[in-house]
C-alpha cells in the first residue's frame, strides 16, 4: 500500500468510526485533494463529511476550533505547509493555547493534516519542512511519518487524541510503499522507532529523512560503520528514552532533518543528548539539515540546498573517524 | 434600521434589559475600580462600559444552548451569556477559583458550557472560531445559533472577510455583531475604513446589513430577533453594527488624547442606563424605586464578585503545567 493510500483508508476508517469526525479544506471532496490524498471519501461519505472550503486558511483552520469547541472532531488539511503563514494565528494563538488558557475547559481533538519538504523544484513557497516551528509551540502534538504503516497508524491515533495535532506528511513520500497490518492499525503518538540496529553511531530523523538515512547507512556499513536509525515519528511528543538508549549504546550522535538547520529540530536534539548523555559521547554531535536560505527551484539547485545521501555519509564519517 | 412595527416587548423583557444593563456596569465599574487599587494583575481590562446596550440587548435572548464569541471587551457579552459574575472576577484577579484558575485573565475569559466560546486576544480572531461553531450547528442539524461580536477595528481584518464569506456561502447561522466603538485603540474607523459604515460591507456579501443605535436597548433587541429568526431558519448570516461608545478608553490605563471631552459629555448623554430608565418610567414600566432596587441589586452582584475574587487563593505555582494537554 502506498503513503497516499495508507493515509486515505486512516480517514476513511475514522470516518466510519466515529460520526463526529469530518474533513475540511480546500478541494478535498469533489477533487479528491490536490495531493489526490482524499480521493474516493466525498463520494463515499457525501458533502457534510467531506467539506470543500473556500481558500480561506484562517477561517478553515479556526473553524475546526469552533467545532471542537462545540462537540466534533475536525480533521483539516492544509494544502501546504508553506501556507501556514496565513493562519499561524489561529493554530499558534488559538487552537495550541486555548485549553491551558481555560484552564482546562476543554479538549481540543482536532487534526491538521498538511504536506511539506522539498525535491520537487516547487521552489521557496511550495517546497519548506516547517515542523520546528510548531515543535517550538506548546500545546500541538506534532507528528511526521515516514512509512506507510506509521502513516495510518498515526494518523489514526491523531482523530483520536483529545489534544491538536499537525500531521505533517512528504509530498515525495506519497507513491512510496510499505507494508500496512491488516485491520486496526495504531500507533501510539510520542514513540520512537528503531529502524536498524547498530552500535557505531546513532542518527535520529524522521519523514523522508528516514529513507535517505538508510542509504547513507548501508554505505557506512559497507565502510564498518554500524549505524542505529531513530524515527522519531512524533516531534512532540518527542520519544528521548529511545535516542538516549541508542546514543548511550553507540556514543556518537548525528541530527537528519530537512529543515533549515538554525534553531531547527537537529539543535534541540543535540542540546538534549549533550545534556542527557555527556559522559557515553565520544565526541561533539552533528547535525545535518538544510541550508539556510530559501529553497530554490532549479533542480540543481534545490540539491545543493537539501541535505543529500552524501551529506549524510560526510558527516557520519567525520563523527566515527 | 430596524422594523419599528415589531410590537412592544413585555415589561418583564424590558426590566430584564435595564437590568442586564445595569450588571454590566456594576461589574465594569468594579473591575475599574480593582484596576485602579491595583487589584489586578497584567494588562489594564478593555472596559464595555457605554456599550451595555449592545450586550443586553442581544445575549439577553440567546438560549443557553445557543454560542457566544467575543473579543478583547468582551465581560458584558458573557455576564449575559450566563457565566458567573464571582467565577469571572475571579479569573480577572488571577485566582484559583477563577473560570481558568488564573490561566487566563480579562482576555480569555470562557465558558464553553454555557456557550460562551471565549473571549480574544487577537482582534478579528473570534470571527473564525465563531463561523467553525456554525459549521458544526449546521453538521448537526440543530437550531442553535452562534453570534459573534466584534469590533469597528477587527472589520479591517482578513479574518473578517473570510468568515463572512465563508458563513454566507454555507449559510450558517452566524449572527454578526459589530460594535462600532469608532476607535480601533486610538485610531478613528474614518481614518482606516474603506466605506463609512462597517455594516456597508453587507452588500458585498448579499446578506442582510442592520445599522443599529447602539445606545438603545431595544433597537438592538429587535434587530437581533430578526437575524436570529432568519439565521435559525437556515436563511444565514446578518450583519448588525451597534453604533455605540466605550466610556473608558481602550484600557483602563488610555487616557484619550485622541477624543474631546466634548464628545465624550455628548455620548453620555444618551448614556443607554441612564435613558432607558427613564423610559420605563416613562411607560409606567418600573417605578423609580423599582430602577433603584435594579441597581442595588447589580452593585451587589458587582461587590459579591469582589469580595469572592479578593478573598479567593491564588493558583498554586506547583500547578502551572496543568492543563497544556489534556
Amino acid at each position: 500500500m502506498t503513503y497516499r493510500d495508507a493515509i486515505n483508508a486512516a480517514l476513511a476508517e475514522e470516518l466510519e468510526r466515529d460520526e463526529r469526525v469530518f474533513l475540511l479544506g480546500e478541494d478535498v471532496g469533489l477533487f479528491g485533494g490536490a495531493m489526490a490524498v482524499t480521493k474516493g471519501l466525498y463520494e463515499r461519505f457525501g458533502e457534510r463529511r467531506v467539506q470543500d472550503m473556500p481558500i480561506s486558511e484562517s477561517a478553515i483552520v479556526g473553524g475546526t476550533l469552533g467545532a471542537v469547541l462545540t462537540g466534533l472532531r475536525p480533521v483539516a488539511e492544509i494544502m501546504f505547509i508553506d501556507f501556514v503563514g496565513v493562519c499561524m494565528d489561529q493554530i499558534v494563538n488559538q487552537i495550541a493555547k486555548v485549553r491551558y488558557m481555560l484552564g482546562g475547559q476543554v479538549e481540543v481533538p482536532l487534526v491538521i493534516r498538511t504536506q511539506g519538504g522539498g525535491g520537487k523544484s516547487y521552489a521557496a513557497q511550495h517546497s519548506q519542512s516547517l515542523e520546528a516551528w510548531f515543535m517550538h509551540t506548546p500545546g500541538l502534538k506534532v507528528v511526521i511519518p515516514s512509512t506507510p504503516a506509521d502513516a495510518k497508524g498515526l494518523l489514526k491515533s491523531a482523530i483520536r487524541d483529545n489534544n491538536p495535532v499537525l500531521f505533517i506528511e512528504h509530498k515525495l513520500l506519497y507513491n512510496e510503499k510499505g507494508e500496512v497490518p491488516e485491520g486496526e492499525h495504531l500507533v501510539p503518538l510520542g514513540q520512537a522507532r528503531v529502524v536498524r540496529e547498530g552500535s557505531g553511531l546513532t542518527i535520529a530523523t524522521y519523514s523522508r529523512m528516514v529513507g535517505l538515512v538508510q542509504q547513507a547507512a548501508e554505505g557506512l556499513a559497507a565502510e564498518g560503520t554500524e549505524v542505529e536509525i531513530v524515527d522519531l515519528r512524533t516531534l512532540t511528543p518527542l520519544d528521548e528514552e529511545t535516542m538516549f538508549a541508542s546514543v548511550r549504546k553507540t556514543g556518537r550522535f548525528l541530527a537528519v532533518e530537512e529543515g533549515h538547520l538554525t534553531a531547527g529540530v537537529g539543535a534541540e536534539l543535540v542540546a538534549r543528548v549533550t545534556k542527557n548523555c555527556f559522559d557515553y559521547l565520544d565526541g561533539p554531535p552533528e547535525r545535518v539539515a538544510a541550508q539556510d536560505r530559501p529553497i530554490p527551484c532549479a533542480p540543481a539547485l534545490e540539491k545543493a540546498t537539501l541535505p543529500q545521501v552524501e551529506d549524510i555519509l560526510t558527516a557520519a564519517r567525520a563523527l566515527v573517524g | 434600521m430596524p422594523d419599528m412595527t415589531v410590537p412592544p416587548l413585555p415589561p418583564e423583557t424590558m426590566r430584564a434589559l435595564l437590568q442586564g444593563m445595569m450588571r454590566v456596569r456594576a461589574f465594569e465599574e468594579a473591575v475599574h475600580d480593582l484596576y485602579q487599587r491595583k487589584l489586578l494583575p497584567g494588562m489594564s481590562p478593555h472596559l464595555s462600559a457605554g456599550q451595555e446596550a449592545v450586550a443586553a440587548g442581544v445575549c439577553l435572548q440567546l438560549r443557553p444552548d445557543d454560542y457566544m464569541v467575543t473579543t478583547h471587551r468582551g465581560h458584558g457579552h458573557s455576564l449575559l451569556k450566563g457565566m458567573d459574575a464571582q467565577r469571572m472576577m475571579a479569573e480577572l484577579c488571577s485566582k484559583e477559583t477563577g473560570y481558568c484558575h488564573g490561566r487566563g485573565g480579562t482576555m480569555h475569559i470562557a465558558s464553553p458550557e454555557v456557550g460562551c466560546l471565549g473571549a480574544n486576544g487577537i482582534v478579528g480572531a473570534g470571527l473564525p472560531i465563531a463561523v467553525g461553531a456554525g459549521l458544526s450547528i449546521q453538521y448537526r442539524g440543530t437550531d442553535q445559533v452562534c453570534v459573534a461580536f466584534f469590533g469597528d477595528g477587527a472589520s479591517n481584518q482578513g479574518t473578517f472577510h473570510e468568515s463572512v464569506n465563508l458563513a454566507t456561502a454555507r449559510k450558517l447561522p452566524v449572527v454578526f455583531v459589530c460594535e462600532n466603538n469608532i476607535y480601533a485603540l486610538s485610531t478613528n474607523f474614518a481614518r482606516t475604513g474603506a466605506t463609512p459604515n462597517v455594516v456597508d460591507r453587507a452588500r458585498g456579501y448579499d446578506i442582510p446589513g442592520v445599522t443599529v443605535d447602539g445606545m438603545a436597548v431595544e433597537g438592538v433587541y429587535a434587530a437581533t430577533t430578526t437575524a436570529l429568526e432568519r439565521a435559525r431558519s437556515g436563511q444565514g448570516p446578518t450583519l448588525i453594527e451597534a453604533k455605540t461608545y466605550r466610556y473608558y478608553g481602550h484600557g483602563a490605563s488610555d487616557h484619550r488624547p485622541y477624543r474631546t471631552k466634548e464628545e465624550e459629555a455628548q455620548w453620555r448623554c444618551s448614556d443607554a442606563i441612564q435613558c432607558y430608565g427613564d423610559l420605563l418610567i416613562e411607560r409606567g414600566v418600573a417605578t423609580a424605586a423599582e430602577r433603584d432596587d435594579l441597581s442595588a441589586r447589580a452593585a451587589a452582584e458587582a461587590q459579591a464578585a469582589v469580595d469572592f475574587a479578593v478573598s479567593s487563593p491564588d493558583p498554586d505555582p506547583a500547578r502551572v503545567g496543568d492543563y497544556v494537554f489534556a
